[in-house]
């Protein structure tokens, strides 16, 4: 017999850059706004809210997803790394000073979100995930070693962040920089997988 | 979006039991496209099952050499998956040619199958829709349609299906093995989607409560190779105007032993090109050969006002990958 459920809300727990937060929340809340609005961590952006211009890219188990499309109440327990979790003013992650060193902005709106999917997006390539601008000879003899990123490998896997401003020439330079250098990419993915400790929000 | 009760279920068996208890449930997966609608008022669901934590997300061998694919597989692990690119090259090609990397890394196996239509007036709920509202008309069949059906679709609905993947899946005769109320079942890929018909609000086969639970796809033709080519507006993250996805096998002297072409972007489901592959069958595959099969199997298209285009374009696309295809039959994927 399934008990008759009625509740349109949910207590769960958030794993969020290394800091776990218990929260309730109403079962329509996305990802997004339980951090923006509940754990005041305004970093992510919400853009269109539906999953089309990449703003609210999060890592989710160290892989880069739209926010803005998952609900938290079907991520209980899942481990979270967002723009504020990569670095700071004092230390920032290699990707962000390379963000900064490339003018790779304008008004910045769409950045948290490039900076987070590019992160995700040199970890997929470190993994040697294929993409659409993989020739097909290298695909049918995949290896699983890490692909190389050129400017047209780097344009295809970043499709999924728009930039209304147009800063798309300095932002793939920057990822350019950082893919030159895997240790640094692999940094961002350590990190993206950390554990922390439990606090309530 | 309206409030909805939520439930995690453990086992495919608990899921369909859950949705017996709550017809007006959805199954929830990557949600990539379920949440979407929920937020637009297309979908109003009462009730959502997780069944994201399943365990169905391995990628297995089968005893025939083939695969067996869990619904839970992400779009992205799957397109890398060494089997898959080594194997099945249009599979992981239609995959990378469809949404983003952050929607890759969400969009489940089971999920891309089951993706609503991007038909504006479906998404659209002050638009007249029978596929969202059944009864209410049509807005694309006379309205804005250049990326409409021009294959198959009736007076109550112009939709098409907008997966990539489930064209690669179709030409490559994969099965869908869903779990139902009755027990498990198992259909083909390329006759899961259903033509519009007078029922346009339904998109597939599927019964009330059914969920899918695995993707099989046997070995492939000896000697076949496979790519998939899509057109679309830019260059990147849209969906298809046309695709094609395409498998061929030819003998030493150059005739077609198997020929498997399925279109995405005509129709209100992958279109599988069973007049073309005949035609193909035991001829060579020059492009005048693959031109006059195309054209045969194309000679049913009924273009509305604005998506005329979408004919020549899919012919296009079949003949210069059947062409590729044929140039380098040594090697299983396409260029």
């Amino acid at each position: 017999m399934i008990p008759q459920r009625t509740a349109t809300s949910s207590t769960l727990t958030l794993h969020v850059n290394d800091t776990a937060h218990t929260v309730t929340v109403d079962h329509r809340a996305t990802l997004l706004d339980v951090l923006r609005e509940h754990l005041d961590l305004t970093g992510s952006k919400k853009g269109c809210d539906h999953g089309q211009c990449g703003a609210c890219t999060v890592l989710l188990e160290g892989r880069r997803a739209n926010s803005c499309l998952l609900l938290a109440v079907a991520h209980d327990g899942a481990h979270v790394t967002t723009v504020e979790g990569l670095g700071d003013e004092e230390r920032p992650h290699p990707l962000q000073q390379a963000f900064h060193e490339r003018d790779a902005f304008q008004c910045g709106y769409c950045t948290p979100g490039q900076i987070v999917s590019g992160v995700g997006m040199l970890c997929e390539a470190a993994e040697g995930h294929p993409s659409h601008a993989t020739p097909a000879e290298a695909l049918g003899h995949s290896t699983g070693a890490p692909a190389q990123l050129d400017r047209d490998e780097i344009r295809e896997r970043m499709s999924g962040n728009i930039c209304r401003c147009g800063a798309y020439p300095h932002i793939v330079e920057a990822l350019e920089d950082v893919a030159a250098d895997g240790l640094q990419a692999r940094q961002g993915s350590e990190r993206g997988s950390e554990r922390g400790s439990e606090v309530s929000a | 979006m309206r409030p909805f009760t939520f439930e995690r279920v453990t086992s495919p068996e608990q899921a369909v039991s859950a949705f017996a208890a709550q017809p007006r449930a959805r199954y929830l997966a990557g949600g990539t496209n379920l949440v979407d609608l929920m937020k637009l008022g297309v979908e109003t669901p009462e009730h959502l099952i997780d069944v994201s934590r399943l365990p169905l997300d391995e990628v297995a061998t089968t005893q025939e050499g083939g695969l067996r694919i869990g619904a839970n597989v992400r779009n992205s692990d799957l397109a890398a998956h060494p089997a898959v690119c080594r194997t099945y090259p249009a599979l992981s090609q239609a995959l990378l040619a469809g949404a983003s990397g952050q929607l890759r890394n969400l969009a489940t196996t089971g999920g891309n199958f089951l993706q609503r239509t991007r038909c504006p007036y479906f998404q659209d709920t002050s638009a007249p829709c029978n596929k969202r509202e059944p009864g209410t008309g049509c807005s694309a069949r006379d309205g804005v349609n250049r990326d409409m059906a021009v294959l198959g679709h009736s007076e109550h609905c112009v939709a098409t299906h907008p997966s990539d993947m489930a064209v690669a899946m179709a030409a490559y005769d994969a099965e869908v093995e869903v779990l139902g109320p009755e027990g498990a079942r198992t259909v083909p890929a390329a006759e899961f989607h259903r033509l519009p018909g007078e029922t346009p609000e339904q998109d597939t086969v599927l019964r009330p409560g059914e969920l899918i639970s695995h993707v099989t796809l046997g070995p492939p033709p000896e000697g076949a190779r496979a790519a998939y080519r899509k057109a679309r507006d830019r260059a990147s993250y849209a969906f298809a105007l046309a695709s094609a996805a395409a498998v061929l096998a030819v003998d030493e002297g150059g005739t077609v032993r198997h020929a498997a072409l399925a279109f995405g972007g005509l129709a209100h489901r992958p279109w599988r090109a069973r007049t073309a592959e005949e035609a193909l069958i035991g001829s060579r595959a020059d492009a005048e050969s693959v031109g006059r099969a195309v054209d045969a199997e194309l000679a049913a298209a009924r273009p509305l006002s604005e998506n005329a285009f979408k004919v020549p374009l899919a012919r296009s696309l079949a003949v210069t990958l059947f062409a590729r295809l044929a140039e380098n039959p040594t090697s299983p994927a396409g260029t």
